[in-house]
């Protein structure tokens, strides 16, 4: 069973909001999942080779040729704060 | 206190593409107009998918080859997720453990003098975030975002803690710059942000009973230039052993985490910044978007054949072909690859690498600085000062007349007039700079200046020995025979004197 702690660090990286109630709904949950997805554990891999990638396909590029961009009232159309020119976010304290 | 310093640097480099590395977006330096440099996929708009710029991968092999590195077989891109308001994706399309090249090296002068190879761990690819601006009014105004640089291609290039001072920091960094221009895949240009430096930073300290206490570990950020990567490491290295000598703490000790630092510029201090509250947990994992890339042998080979010389062979051949002294070669090489192809060229015409250097490193490069031209705009070109310094060369013209017809060159090319070879001849000839070999004409106006009054008491003084009496009547000569040599006409005087 994951602890509680495991539990705050995952939705602290997906920064999640969560209370104690959902925590502890959670956290079986989520533990099952982890359990169901152990059952992989049980094939014998030594002699496989470790797959980096889904898709067999290599080599796709494109050339160095420049399209237009979009223009900027539609870069920031989506924006839920812009002063016209930038995407506006709560302050960021460096430090 | 006895005690090593042990830097390691990372460095990105933005590469010279005209397109972002995953979309087809320009990827020119405009901060004054934000939000104009964007597609859908570098504001990450759902349903978008990157493609990868073939030139930005050639670009990067090419420089991974210039750092002596191997380049990857196969290699594949993964996600580095983080949140911050730069990264509209909420990951970093990057390279975690197949980078695209490693296990390179470059060389540096170490404080004896002797070569010291820096290993460089890995180079890897990877995309540009975007640019915050703060409010810095303290009022808490919002943070606003430019995109114009998100998805930018940076090759990260991350040495081993093989430097052992700022000075060979600072060296490592004054060739990779080298590395990366003449090979034309990053023009390194600092103010606009296309060099980053990170450096790590920590001493190990020799303690009484002969131990090595390691000091904990220090990350300076966003250093951009490279005074201010010197200053960050001395400021370190005495900040680290106040601290050390005050609370004892090492590097491995429980509780003791890698600490990230910003750079004050104006003070020259480092500043803690905020820790983050756990380690970063950075979750990569492969991007399932994009293929991996291969290379065969014989796509590197192409590359590689694709390769100027390095910098370090070019110096060398500097030095053995036109016998320049390390401090104008040190001049010309770290100018631009640009001067040094136009040095050479100057060289090879005039027949001498020495003179040549003079006017280069003196003459060309004053006007260039005065009047604010990169070389490619200065009018006199190669041909033109070649056949001019040849002239110097070959006892045509002297040193100081030289000077006369380079200013002469230099406004007529200013106000548009194309010059040649030809235009040389034109000056000399015009101003009557030509060097007077003439020795019969140059003695008579030497025995007419002596038997001027004005004269008399200079030739009794040289008769009675005082060679300095010698001075008017040189430059009386030298009025009347325009481009005589200074040194043959002082002599025929004496002689002239002596003999009378």
């Amino acid at each position: 069973m994951l602890s509680e702690d495991d539990i705050h660090k995952v939705a602290e990286l997906a920064r999640l909001n969560l209370s104690e109630q959902q925590i502890s709904e959670l956290r079986p949950q989520l533990s099952k999942l982890i359990d169901y997805v152990a059952v992989l554990e049980e094939v014998d891999t030594d002699e496989v080779e470790p797959m980096v990638h889904a898709i067999e396909q290599t080599n796709v590029f494109r050339d160095d040729i420049r399209s237009p961009p979009l223009p900027r009232e539609g870069a920031l159309a989506n924006a839920p704060k812009t002063d016209g020119k930038y995407f506006l976010v709560p302050q960021i304290i460096e430090h | 206190m006895d005690y090593k310093i042990v830097i390691g640097l990372e460095v990105h480099v933005q590469l010279l593409t005209q397109t972002k590395l995953f979309t087809a977006c320009t990827t020119e330096f405009n901060p004054d107009a934000p939000n104009t440099q964007t597609q859908p996929l570098c504001i990450a708009l759902p349903g978008t998918l990157p493609v990868l710029n073939r030139h930005a991968y050639e670009l990067a092999v090419k420089a991974a080859l210039g750092l002596n590195c191997s380049i990857a077989k196969f290699t594949k891109w993964d996600r580095k997720q983080y949140f911050y308001p730069d990264l509209p994706k909420g990951y970093q399309i990057s390279q975690y453990d197949m980078p695209m090249s490693f296990d390179g090296w470059l060389e540096v002068d170490d404080a004896d003098g002797h070569k010291k190879k820096i290993r460089i761990l890995r180079a890897h690819l990877e995309e540009d975030a975007g640019k915050n601006i703060h409010d810095e009014s303290g009022r808490g105004e919002d943070s606003k975002v430019d995109l114009n640089r998100a998805g930018t291609p940076l090759l990260e290039i991350v040495s081993e803690p093989d430097l052992s001072s700022a000075a060979e920091a600072r060296q490592y960094l004054d060739e990779l710059r080298l590395i990366m221009q003449y090979l034309e895949v990053s023009d390194c240009n600092m103010q606009e942000g296309s060099l980053r430096c990170d450096a790590n930073v920590n001493l190990h300290i020799v303690q009484e009973d002969g131990q090595i206490a390691p000091t904990p570990l220090v990350e300076v950020k966003n250093l951009n230039s490279f005074r201010n990567v010197e200053a960050a490491i001395d400021f370190e290295v005495e900040r680290q052993l106040e601290e050390f000598q005050l609370t004892g703490r090492k590097w491995g000790d429980p509780g003791v985490m890698k600490e990230t630092r910003g750079f004050d510029a104006n003070r020259g201090t480092t500043f803690a910044q905020r820790g983050k509250e756990d380690a970063a947990d950075y979750r990569y994992f492969p991007d399932p978007d994009l293929a991996p890339v291969t290379m065969t042998d014989e796509e590197i080979d192409a590359i590689r054949k694709t390769m100027c010389e390095l910098p370090a062979d070019r110096r060398e051949r500097m030095r053995t072909v036109y016998e320049l002294s390390d401090y104008d070669r040190e001049v010309i090489m770290n100018h631009s690859p640009q001067l040094s192809d136009y040095f050479e060229e100057t060289a090879k015409i005039s027949g001498d690498g020495k003179q040549a250097a003079n006017w280069v490193t003196q003459d060309v490069l004053r006007e260039l600085n005065d009047r604010d031209l990169a070389i490619d705009e200065f009018p006199v070109r190669p041909v033109v000062l070649g056949a001019m310094v040849k002239k110097i060369v070959d006892g045509d013209l002297t040193v100081k007349s030289g000077r006369e017809v380079f200013a002469a060159l230099l406004e007529t090319g200013l106000s548009g007039n194309s010059l040649s070879p030809a235009t040389v001849d034109q000056i000399i000839e015009e101003k009557g700079l030509a060097v007077v070999k003439d020795t019969g004409a140059i003695e008579a106006t030497i025995k007419e200046v002596l038997s001027r009054d004005q004269n008399a008491k200079s030739v009794e003084d040289l008769k009675g020995g005082k060679q300095q009496a010698a001075g008017p009547i040189i430059g009386q000569v030298m009025k009347e025979v325009k481009g005589a040599d200074a040194k043959m006409v002082r002599e025929m005087i004496l002689k002239i004197v002596q003999d009378s």
